[in-house]
């Protein structure tokens, strides 16, 4: 067993252990928390596919920006930070049976490809891999579309989040 | 290869080797020789951060007037070692009702948050921990920790002081690091690359201090704020929140959120010398010059290195300790109203100036550069100052009107 599988197996258990306990805990600043640890396992996955790049965002992102801001919402918002009633509703085995089957397709679909449990082959260090990146976004034979319209969107919130903070603001 | 010109590679090869000698698999011999390396760079870091609360306490006395320890040890160097004793045998407080598992993980995110900083800090161009192709990023990544760990110890205190230090921190934090951000990528378009070797090798001919000035002081500005050190403080203001929201930390808990902070500062000194005045190099091409070839010795390079942070840390230090607190109003209108639109501005200058210029010989390229920074200063003082006299001609016109009626 390699190194990098190690490194993988306590990860896939952290992230899994994690994924549970944000669905189990009573309290929500655990639950965020906990929610954290399997944001951070997935960064971690990330840098294991020697995407480092895709690694970094997501922790600046989801660890920085998104739970940071779910934390701040739940104490804000909520008087009781503990939940009493019961955790699961009557048809939690429909639930059940449909996660399994997403399970079993998407490991049927994956054990079809050709290339599974190969181990990913290394990244040449000629390769520039953030430039090729970096230019993907911006040439119009790649995503320079998808990347200008999800532009577009953020300005579009960001304008109507300042619209809306100045109403009543005379 | 020898341990003068290459001293981390040659241990770590001797290292395998040995390892490998004793029978071991080649892969876990270079994950142990990994794993020796990061427990020698994080004892490196905690190592100096005990001396950089001797600097700070030597330094902060100056400012005051005052000696500073000076009992024990020779100019009171074994300060921190009689502080740390300290530290350690206190009792160590939990208050009741407090988180009592989240309480205790965060002074250690605190102080990871910090240490992971030292995984790309380039000492020289031979001693440094990982030279990653969006190390400019993790640095953001790793201030996103520090905020995650300030909010787990202002929360799991049960506290309000504490809630509150929390909460204004990570009002700081999360709106400075939108400047930060923007003026760290005037040295990622400066040097065509987010890797913090490549940025210092472009910066051997010239510093980006001096082709883009205002970036680096935005970007003082914003990691003083990211510190949450003075006039930034707000979470600690001990007049309205006691200490903020370390409050309730006591011994060696509350000493890992004050060494990490120490770090912290020293660290981001060390990251405005990587970004803007050359890291461990940026002689000007002295070192080309036959007889100064020894400035390229990694030693002489992480000394180099080491005296630019600590000059860093001391500019730091400077501004904290002689500036007032400023309220928590006037710091986010100062972050939304004046230091973003203008960083913004800074880097489509840069942006377009630095492809307009590419062709040009050093010179014009640098005074261009130079110059194009200086006329964005002017416009802005001008425009602080109109926008400054018409608020002071406002107030003038209102006692005056309510004398009239």
């Amino acid at each position: 067993m390699t190194a990098d599988k190690v490194i993988f197996l306590l990860c896939a258990a952290l992230i899994l252990g994690s994924a549970l306990m944000v669905v189990l805990t009573r309290k929500l600043i655990h639950a965020a928390l906990w929610l954290v640890s399997v944001l951070f396992g997935v960064a971690v996955l990330y840098a294991l596919l020697q995407a480092g790049f895709l690694a970094v965002v997501q922790v600046v992102i989801y660890i920085g920006a998104i739970a940071v801001l779910f934390i701040f919402a739940v104490m804000l918002t909520r008087r009781e930070l503990l939940d009493r009633g019961p955790q699961t509703r009557s048809n939690w085995w429909i639930a059940a049976i449909l996660a399994l089957l997403i399970l079993g397709g998407l490991v049927f679909l994956i054990l079809g490809q050709p290339e599974a449990g190969r181990s990913a082959a290394a990244i040449p260090a000629t390769v520039d891999t953030l430039r090729n990146l970096g230019m993907a976004l911006v040439s119009p034979s790649a995503y320079v579309l998808p990347f200008e319209v999800a532009s577009v969107l953020l300005l579009a919130a960001l304008v109507g989040a300042v619209y809306i903070a100045g109403i009543g603001k005379k | 290869m020898n341990f003068l010109n290459d001293p981390i590679n040659f241990v770590a090869s001797w290292l395998h080797g040995l390892l490998t000698g004793w029978r071991l698999p080649d892969g876990l011999a270079t994950v142990i020789v990994y794993f020796i390396g990061i427990v020698v760079l994080v004892i490196f870091a905690m190592t100096l951060d005990i001396g950089l609360v001797w600097v700070e306490r030597k330094v902060v006395a100056r400012f005051q007037d005052r000696l500073g320890p000076n009992r024990i040890g020779p100019f009171g160097l074994i300060q921190p070692v009689a502080d740390i004793i300290k530290l350690v045998i206190k009792e160590d407080i939990t208050p009741a009702g407090a988180d009592k598992i989240i309480y205790n993980i965060a002074p250690v995110l605190a102080a990871m948050s910090v240490i992971a900083l030292w995984a790309i800090l380039p000492l020289s161009s031979k001693i440094f921990g990982v030279d990653l192709n969006v190390a400019v990023l993790y640095l953001v990544a790793a201030g996103a920790l520090g905020t995650l760990a300030i909010i787990m110890a202002g929360w799991s205190s049960n506290n309000k002081y504490a809630l509150l230090g929390a909460f204004r921190m990570v009002a700081n934090i999360v709106s400075y690091e939108i400047p930060m951000v923007v003026t760290l990528l005037i040295p990622v378009i400066l040097a065509d690359t987010m890797s913090v070797q490549g940025i210092t090798q472009a910066q051997s001919g010239m510093w980006f201090a001096i082709l883009s000035p205002l970036a680096a002081i935005i970007f003082l500005i914003s990691a003083i704020a990211e510190l949450g050190r003075s006039p930034f403080d707000l979470t600690e203001a001990e007049s309205e929140l006691t200490a903020g929201f370390n409050v309730e930390y006591s011994g060696m808990k509350f000493g890992w959120f004050y060494a990490s902070e120490l770090l912290h500062a020293f660290t981001y000194g060390g990251f405005m010398a990587v970004m803007f005045f050359g890291g461990y190099g940026g002689f000007f091409g002295l070192e080309t010059i036959p007889g100064f070839h020894w400035l390229t010795n990694p030693f002489v390079e992480a000394l180099v290195f080491i005296a630019k942070g600590m000059l860093g840390y001391w500019v730091i230090m400077w501004i904290k300790y002689s500036m007032p607190r400023i309220r928590i109003d006037h710091m986010l209108a100062f972050n939304w109203k004046f230091l973003t639109p203008l960083s913004l501005v800074v880097l489509v200058d840069t942006a377009v100036l630095s492809k307009l210029l590419s062709g040009l010989p050093a010179w014009e390229y640098v005074l261009g550069m130079f110059l194009s920074n200086v006329i964005i200063a002017v416009i802005t003082v001008e425009i602080l100052r109109g926008y400054g006299r018409k608020q002071r001609l406002a107030e003038e016109r209102l006692p005056a009107q309510a004398v009239h009626n």
